[in-house]
């Protein structure tokens, strides 16, 4: 074994903040030998391609639809987001969505349109290959009938460059759930792979007990982390919180990207749990997303919060709803 | 006439005997709270139980699906309008908890919660 490869290494933050969302770069370890070498191996036979570095970028809890004092500003936030992506360079390969796309409605067709609007938006983006996961808000009412005729499948799995991903739902029964069956076919999908290979899950809820009280765990996350135990880098990115977190578990290391509607505050610093309150001067503050980049080497995971700098004018509010800004 | 007496006896022992068997099963039962789920509201709100001492709770959904969870009490039922749920808990501290449903029910589904307190 190669003393120089530290596997759990493999997909590790390097915590740089750009001031926006999250960029994510994969494929850091394996340019060595030994295990990584063989891990290379394994996917150039299985996929014909061999891990190697890429970026991309997580956008999270859009709620398309929403609408009250949070944030008045609708999608304004969302649509900046895009902006930012687009002029990313180079340009991610890959977007994950984390849920919470839409805003449930209780008129009828309404939460279809909202979705229709979602799709426009996001068909700005530059980067085509974009990935969706559900969140309880698309999908929960309807038990992701909806969510399925517009956005397909909502758990599934890829591989990219290299990394096997895989679209976990825990919302769509209407429980924070991931269940049985979904499980067990979480259990087929990886055996096929060596427990070095580098594993991204990217799901909405954590799959671990954040904080409880505040509907932030999933019931049967430890089941699906038992799963994934034996695999050796994990990385599991998920979006619900609304705020930026790292934790490590046992066996891997999780991830949320902030909100693009509003942002929720620090679980350690309040009871209750509300909205942030809405910054007129400052209307992106505390919203963005995840980059996920190559860094020496390493993973990296950058949180990044909108800001308004790539407006000319007066600050707040005001730039952002001039006509022609963003639609 | 000793035989009368004697099966007369029989009858009133066995019955008191019966009798005491069910006040026994009366009083060993835990205490039953009823609550009702409907969205986005628990009634009633809040709750008070005794450290140590063993309480069913009953939770009715009127409307729709729901959930009633608390992780600390180790609560977690899943609710449908057909018919009651139930858990039987024995709080081991004392504290204020705050319950929730956690299957998504609309719009007001996050402020849907109810507060135990256990004395």
């Amino acid at each position: 074994m190669d003393k120089h490869f530290d596997r759990r290494k493999f997909l590790k933050v390097s915590g740089m903040s750009l001031g926006v969302g999250a960029l994510i770069s994969v494929a850091p370890a394996m340019a060595g030998g030994g295990p990584a070498a063989t891990v290379r191996r394994w996917f150039r036979r299985q996929n014909g391609e061999e891990v190697t570095p890429f970026n991309l970028v997580q956008l999270s809890d859009a709620h398309v639809g929403f609408q009250g004092p949070p944030n008045p500003t609708g999608t304004k936030a969302f649509e900046h987001a895009i902006d930012v992506v687009n002029g990313l360079n180079p340009q991610p390969d890959l977007i994950l969505f984390t849920g919470d796309l839409t805003h449930e409605a209780e008129v009828a067709g309404e939460h279809a349109k909202r979705m229709q609007l979602f799709q426009t938006l996001t068909s700005r983006l530059k980067s085509k290959k974009v990935m969706y996961v559900p969140g309880e808000h698309d999908a929960a009412l309807d038990n992701g009938v909806l969510y399925r005729q517009f956005f397909g499948d909502t758990h599934y799995s890829f591989d990219h460059r290299g990394v096997h991903f895989v679209a976990l739902d825990n919302v769509s029964t209407g429980k924070p759930a991931v269940g049985a069956e979904q499980i067990e076919w979480l259990k087929r999908d990886i055996a096929r792979y060596p427990h070095t290979a580098p594993i991204i899950v990217f799901t909405h809820r954590p799959l671990f007990d954040l904080r409880p009280d505040w509907e932030w765990f999933t019931r049967d996350g430890d089941d699906v982390l038992n799963v994934l135990a034996p695999y050796e880098n994990v990385t599991i990115l998920y979006g619900h919180i609304h705020r930026h977190d790292v934790h490590q578990s046992e066996h891997a290391t999780h991830y949320s990207s902030r909100s693009l509607i509003f942002a929720f505050p620090d679980p350690a610093t309040v009871g209750d749990k509300k909205p942030v309150a809405f910054d007129k001067e400052k209307p992106f503050k505390n919203l963005g997303l995840q980059l996920l980049a190559e860094k020496k080497g390493r993973l990296g995971v950058d949180d990044v919060e909108l800001t308004l700098r790539e407006f000319g004018g007066t600050d707040g509010v005001q730039q952002i709803s001039r006509p022609g800004a963003y639609l | 006439m000793k035989r009368l007496l004697t099966l007369v006896l029989s009858i009133v022992i066995i019955g008191l005997t019966a009798v005491g068997f069910r006040l026994y099963a009366q009083e060993s039962q835990p205490r039953v709270v009823t609550i009702s789920a409907k969205r986005f509201e628990f009634t009633p709100n809040q709750i008070t139980l005794k450290r140590g001492e063993p309480v069913t709770l009953r939770v009715s959904a009127e409307d729709r699906d729901h959930g009633f969870y608390q992780k600390d009490l180790k609560i977690e039922l899943d609710l449908t309008p057909s018919h009651a749920s139930e858990v039987t808990i024995t709080p081991d501290k004392t504290g204020r908890f705050v319950a929730i449903c956690d299957h998504f029910c609309g719009s007001g589904h996050g402020n849907m919660k109810m507060v135990i307190n256990v004395e």
